[in-house]
C-alpha cells in the first residue's frame, strides 16, 4: 500500500511558571549546576514545552483554537503563563 | 447520610475515605470517574492519591472526568464536597476553590504527623470541631504548596475561608500557612492533610480526623 501523505501544522505552547510563583524544580537545576562545575548562573526557570500537529495548513483559526487549549489544559493561568507559535508546515506519512 | 467516594485511576486513599465515612456514620458509596452519575449521594468526596498519575499537573486530567461534570454541577447547587489531597488539586484545578497547589519548597515528598488548627466550623465538614481547635492530622504530600495572589488571599482570610492552617513548622512553603480552605458558600472545602488517615487509635496519630466524617449529620442539603 502507498503511504499516505497528510499536511500537518505544527504548533508549539511554551508554558513558564509565573515569576512571583516560586519554581523548586528550577531551583534544584540552579543548585546543581555549580556541583557540575557550571559557574555564573544566577537563576533557572522550568517550563514545558507542547508540540502539537494539526491536520491542515496553519491558520489564525487553528491557532485560536491552540490557544484555547493551552488556556483550558495545557496551562493553569493561576499559576503559569504561556505563549503559542506555529513552528512550521509538512506533509508527514501516516 | 450517603455519602459518594470518587475513584480515578491513580487514587489511593478511596478505600480509607469509604472507611472513615463508616466510621463517622454515613454509608460510603463507590463512585467512578467515568460515569456521569452520582448514583443520588448527599455529599462527596474526593481522596487523595495520584490521579492519571500526576501528568501535566496534580488534578489537571481528572478535572475533565465525567464524574467531575457531576461533582461541579452538585456543588454550585450546594452539594458539600470535600477534596482531600489530590482533591484538593483537583477541585483548585475545577475552579471550585480559588488558587492552585505546587510543589513542596523543599522540594522533597513530606509524611509526618501534622498539627493544625481548624478556623472556620461552619462549613459541612468541618462543625463538629471546636473554633481554634488544634488537632494532630498525617500529613503526606509532594505538591502541597498552596499559592494564590495576595488580594485572593486576604479575601480567603477576610472572608473567613481559611478552614485550617498548618502549626508549628509549615511543611511545604504553603502561602500564610494555609492547610485547607472552603468556597464562598462554604460547601466546598480542600484540605491538604488527610483525616481518613485519622480515625482510628491502632492506625494512627489518634482520631482527631473523624470530626470531618460526622460533621455533616444533621447538615441541611441544599439543592
Amino acid at each position: 500500500m502507498r503511504p499516505r501523505l497528510c499536511r500537518v501544522a505544527r504548533y508549539v505552547v511554551d508554558v513558564m511558571p509565573k515569576r512571583e510563583i516560586l519554581d523548586p524544580q528550577g531551583k534544584a537545576v540552579l543548585g546543581a549546576l555549580p556541583r557540575l562545575g557550571f559557574d555564573g548562573v544566577v537563576d533557572v526557570r522550568q517550563g514545558k514545552r507542547f508540540e502539537l500537529e494539526v491536520s491542515g495548513e496553519a491558520s489564525e483559526e487553528t491557532l485560536a483554537q491552540v490557544r484555547k487549549m493551552a488556556e483550558t489544559l495545557l496551562s493553569n493561568p493561576v499559576i503559569e503563563d504561556f505563549e503559542v507559535s506555529v513552528a512550521q508546515s509538512e506533509e508527514i506519512q501516516r | 447520610m450517603k455519602i459518594g467516594v470518587v475513584t480515578f485511576p491513580g487514587s489511593l486513599d478511596d478505600d480509607d475515605a469509604r472507611r472513615a465515612v463508616r466510621l463517622g456514620g454515613h454509608e460510603a458509596v463507590a463512585l467512578w470517574h467515568g460515569d456521569h452519575d452520582l448514583q443520588g449521594v448527599d455529599a462527596v468526596i474526593l481522596p487523595g492519591g495520584f490521579s492519571y498519575g500526576d501528568y501535566l499537573r496534580c488534578g489537571a486530567i481528572s478535572r475533565f472526568a465525567p464524574v467531575m461534570t457531576e461533582v461541579v454541577a452538585a456543588a454550585e447547587q450546594g452539594m458539600p464536597v470535600l477534596g482531600i489531597c489530590n482533591g484538593f488539586q483537583i477541585l483548585c484545578e475545577s475552579h471550585l476553590l480559588p488558587g492552585a497547589l505546587i510543589r513542596n519548597d523543599h522540594r522533597k515528598f513530606v509524611c509526618r504527623d501534622q498539627r493544625l488548627r481548624i478556623e472556620n466550623t461552619r462549613t459541612p465538614w468541618t462543625s463538629s470541631y471546636d473554633e481554634g481547635a488544634e488537632v494532630t492530622i498525617v500529613l503526606k504530600n509532594g505538591e502541597g504548596g498552596y499559592v494564590a495572589d495576595a488580594e485572593t488571599l486576604d479575601r480567603l482570610e477576610g472572608e473567613g475561608r481559611v478552614v485550617a492552617r498548618y502549626l508549628d513548622d509549615n511543611p511545604n512553603g504553603s502561602l500564610r500557612d494555609i492547610a485547607g480552605i472552603t468556597n464562598g458558600r462554604g460547601n466546598v472545602v480542600g484540605l491538604m492533610p488527610h483525616p481518613e488517615h485519622a480515625v482510628e487509635a491502632l492506625t494512627g496519630a489518634g482520631t482527631d480526623g473523624l470530626g470531618f466524617f460526622t460533621s455533616l449529620v444533621g447538615v441541611p442539603i441544599a439543592g
